[in-house]
């Protein structure tokens, strides 16, 4: 577990003497992880992890600067007041944001994610757990590779302002993943349970059993097979029904990024790029069909990136991004909702200690409908179900995009049919989401993420999660992989 | 901008770290073994928007992994340390403490393999460089009446490697990484990047200028081009990223032995091949990378990876070599390239307009995936300075395209050329830390590529 007492020493004793800056903050972060796994059956050596830093952020005049150090004693936190400080000053007359006229949070209180406190398995106990679902795994002479594996996480995160600020959140995560590879015939197909660590959720033991991990060596070993010996996807306009473990990829890249406020203020062009989505749109703008419904909730406890303060200490509250398919708001922190003049969300967010907080992701989620899965299927007259991503790619506007998934179920009139694999499919945002027919009820919905968003410079992968019902989109350009 | 009163140290120097691996030869107990590895860094990240700082600061880090071993058990600890050497100290003998109290519930690693004949070696290269401050000052008054965003990143980068045989391994660069975009409009933009181990006025005043010459070419009225194939020429910016798909795996022995690999056809005697001009090498020796990896083995300064468009070679790691047999030849656990080179051909890069004639001349490819990775078949974006050209004349920026290809086709069968000049390019990423990797890649032209939305 992280050790609270080395981030709780007074700050306001680190400060330098004569201190002058107009405002200061120190965001303290600890983490500790472990990663147990065991491939073909063979145990991979345990892997442990220790962090621990500290970034002080200075306002002084119109200017702004931080400094990061891994050194959290008195006097790492002077040195890097100091900095933190000097560059403030000498960027101020160059500074694109006034610094006087930045949020200067003092938000007070605690987090923590559910089951925080929870027993916790030993490394013995982890490993039979995986060499169990590994050695199931083995069915046949053509699954070639296959691993079970967990991560676990426990980060403690304290953020003190001078304005009297002290937030402390501690969360608890847990990443269980399968993946099994088989090959026959000259093709390679892996088959994964949910996606490379698209199980990541806060809390302890339980997310086990939600994903159904007993088990699933076996499971997703046969799908494997199944897929390599499966014919490729057929190509043409048609009904895909896409299930939440595909859904989470779709929302993200194609109504997540477009949706950040500082890509579209432009400061992410160098790098992760811009947005087709102008401040002009919100409130207005039709971005899907009227079935759907974008939120940033960071009050769903078991999702990924739920938290009580994001990381400049704004407090955070489930708000609509998109309601009845027209556009209303932008993820647009505390900062950039002033530099916008828009309305936005808590979602200043840095990675760790040693990168600054830039508007992300954190909840992005689709609510639910009404449909049944059976009522979605029984609807379609031909189709295709994907599940699974396995490949993304969209253009720098985040509008052109094409996706892949693990594997693809035929539809037929109103039926399950063959599976088939390499299924994809490309379209342009601005045009999918209004093609939105059907939108599956909550029995339908999984909570899902990734821990593995990048984007920033210097550069963030972040925690972002994502819950979503299957769906239905009409008229979607499918196609397969290259016949061997 | 004035500079700073204080210019960020770095307190974790080689002499520094070998205090470290002394307190961990002092923390092993009889029967065991250690390997560690440090990275660290002080860097100076500043970020800027619009012609001006959006985000300025600096980071101090320093990370050592501890790999203890006893007989085949072995257990990692990864530690952040603050260079204060008691309380680094303290840290790595708790760490040594509680791998030691983990290894009885451990399993045997039957693929355990490390450095055992000491190879302690040595390299400290670049030179102290302008503050940050005023280099970003250079920056935005040379772009001046420009809307630029980019950023600079710079200062020491250090890695080194140590074990309970005494063998001791550093690796220091002194280098900076600044990549900006001037900006037209909308997503019409030119991305620049100078990068290295000392600071050039005279080099960085060309590089901009080069930058404001093709902004001009953005100004044209943009054409939005139908899906279906053209002629193109791949700017050397533009096969980095292909190369990044490559860097995915696609080298690695153990991923090729698994057939996981985007190349598992081109292997055995009747495997699939390239374009006779395509060789690849793993050239460390040409790079920034470290002449050393995570078990202590020495990395050759060449392995050969394809040969005239076959494939040779891959990188194997301990593990793998271990695990299907074969020899270590200095790879990760990763097995990633740190250093690929694609050897040049033919083509004069002043000359690449000409060859192309008419069709499209691609600056930068963006966010390119396997659409089917069996098959070798990739899709991406066209992004930045992206040109039609009519009988060699830049005519008109092109709106984005997508194309979805194969590796097959674009590096073999419509391979028509490959610069002469192959661009040494400095990996610019920055995710945890400041990359140490490097790319030499020539320009490509091909006679098709296939292009879907």
């Amino acid at each position: 577990m992280p050790d609270a007492d080395r981030l709780s020493l007074d700050v306001h004793c680190a400060l330098p003497p004569g201190f002058a800056a107009d405002y200061w903050s120190v965001r303290l972060v600890e983490e500790v992880s472990e990663c147990h796994a065991v491939r073909k059956s063979v145990a991979l050596p345990l892997q442990r992890a220790l962090d621990r830093g500290a970034m002080v952020t200075v306002h002084a005049g119109a200017g702004h600067g931080y400094a990061a150090t891994s050194d959290v004693s008195g006097a790492g936190l002077r040195a890097a007041f100091e900095r933190a400080f000097a560059i403030a000053r000498a960027c101020a007359s160059r500074s694109l944001i006034d610094a006087r006229s930045l949020p200067r949070p003092q938000s007070r209180g605690t987090y923590a994610s559910p089951g925080i406190d929870a027993p916790r398995r030993s490394a013995r106990e982890w490993r039979e757990l995986l060499m169990q679902e590994s050695v199931a795994a083995a069915i046949d002479d053509r699954i070639v590779d296959w691993e079970a594996s967990v991560e676990l996480r426990e980060a403690t995160h304290r953020l003190v302002t001078s304005t009297g600020g002290e937030v402390v959140q501690r969360y608890r995560l847990i990443y269980p993943h399968c993946a099994v590879t088989a090959h026959a015939d000259g093709d390679t197909q892996t088959r994964t349970l949910n996606g490379y660590r698209g199980i990541c959720q806060q809390g302890a033991d339980e997310v086990l059993a939600r994903f159904g991990f007993a088990g699933c060596g076996r499971r997703i070993a046969e799908q494997a097979l199944e897929l390599v010996l499966a014919p490729n996807c057929p190509s043409g306009r048609m009904q895909a029904l896409l299930m939440p473990d595909q859904m989470i990829l779709q929302i993200h890249e194609s109504i997540g990024h477009p949706l950040e406020l500082d890509r579209i203020l432009g400061d992410e062009r160098n790098f992760a790029g811009t947005s087709f989505v102008t401040p002009d749109m919100f409130g207005t703008y039709r971005y899907g069909s009227p079935l759907l419904n974008i939120t940033f909730d960071p009050g769903r406890p078991e999702e990924l990136a739920s938290y009580g303060w994001d990381d400049e200490g704004t407090p955070a509250e489930k708000v609509y991004l998109i309601r009845n398919g027209v556009l209303e708001r932008p993820l647009g922190s505390a900062t950039s909702q002033l530099r916008a003049g828009l309305p936005g969300t808590a979602n200043a967010r840095a990675d760790n200690w040693n990168r600054p907080p830039i508007d992300r992701m954190a909840n992005l989620n689709l609510e639910p409908g009404d449909a049944t899965l059976d009522e979605m299927i029984a609807g379609i007259e031909d189709g295709i179900l994907m599940e699974t991503n396995r490949s993304w790619s969209i253009d720098d506007s985040r509008n052109k995009f094409q996706f892949g998934c693990e594997r693809g179920q035929l539809i037929r009139e109103g039926g399950l049919g063959a599976v088939v694999k390499n299924p994809n499919y490309r379209g342009i945002s601005a045009v999918f989401w209004r093609n939105l027919a059907r939108v599956g009820n909550a029995q339908t919905m999984q909570v899902l993420g990734t821990p593995y968003c990048g984007k920033g410079e210097p550069s963030q992968v972040i925690r972002v999660g994502h819950a979503s019902p299957a769906c239905v989109f009409d008229g979607v350009d499918v196609f397969g992989g290259v016949d061997a | 901008m004035n500079a700073p009163d204080t210019i960020a140290t770095h307190p974790f120097s080689e002499a520094y770290f070998h205090d470290l691996a002394a307190v961990l030869d002092r923390a092993l107990a009889a029967g065991e073994f250690y390997t560690a590895s440090l990275a660290a860094e002080t860097s100076e990240f500043v970020r800027f928007n619009r012609g001006k700082v959006r985000q300025p600061g600096s980071v101090s880090q320093c990370y050592l992994e501890i790999d203890l071993m006893q007989g085949r058990r072995h257990a990692l600890q990864r530690l952040a340390l603050c260079g204060n050497p008691a309380s680094d100290a303290a840290a790595i003998e708790a760490a040594v403490l509680a791998l030691r109290a983990a290894l009885p519930a451990l399993d045997d690693d039957p693929h355990l393999l490390y450095a055992t004949q000491v190879h302690s070696t040595r390299s400290v290269r670049g030179t102290p460089l302008p503050a940050a401050e005023r280099i970003i000052d250079d920056v935005l008054t040379a772009a001046k009446g420009h809307d630029v965003v980019g950023i600079y990143a710079g200062g020491p980068v250090m890695r080194g490697f140590a074990n309970a045989a005494g063998q001791r391994n550093w690796h220091e660069a002194t280098s900076f990484n600044l990549q900006w975009s001037l900006y037209h409009r909308a997503d019409k933009a030119v991305k620049s990047g100078l990068s290295g181990l000392s600071w050039d006025d005279a080099v960085f005043a060309a590089k901009m200028q080069e930058a404001q010459s093709q902004l001009a070419s953005m100004a044209l009225p943009s054409r939005a081009l139908a899906p279906g194939d053209y002629r193109v020429f791949l700017a050397p910016a533009a096969m980095e990223e292909i190369a990044g798909m490559l860097q995915w795996g696609a080298f690695s022995a153990r991923a090729l032995a698994t057939r996981q690999s985007s190349l598992a056809r081109m292997q055995g005697e009747h495997g699939l091949g390239l374009d006779e001009r395509v060789t690849l090498r793993e050239a460390t020796a040409e790079g920034i990378a470290t002449g050393f990896q995570s078990a202590g083995f020495i990395r050759p300064d060449r392995v050969a990876l394809i040969d005239r468009g076959r494939l040779v070679g891959a990188l194997t790691s301990p593990r793998t070599a271990l695990e299907f047999g074969g020899e270590s030849n200095g790879a990760n656990n990763d097995e990633t390239p740190e250093a690929l080179s694609m050897e040049g051909g033919d083509l004069a890069l002043s000359d690449a307009l000409a060859a192309l004639d008419t069709g499209l001349y691609i600056g930068n490819l963006w966010y390119l995936n396997y659409s089917d990775r069996p098959a070798a078949r990739i899709t991406g974006m066209t992004r930045f300075a992206t040109f039609q050209v009519e009988h060699g004349r830049i005519v008109a920026p092109v709106d984005v395209l997508r194309f979805d290809d194969t590796l097959y086709r674009m590096l073999g069968s419509s391979l028509e050329a490959l610069t002469r000049e192959a661009e040494l390019r400095l990996e610019s990423s920055t995710y945890m830390q400041r990359a140490l990797a490097s790319v030499r890649l020539p320009g490509a032209l091909l006679s098709r590529m296939t292009f879907t939305l």
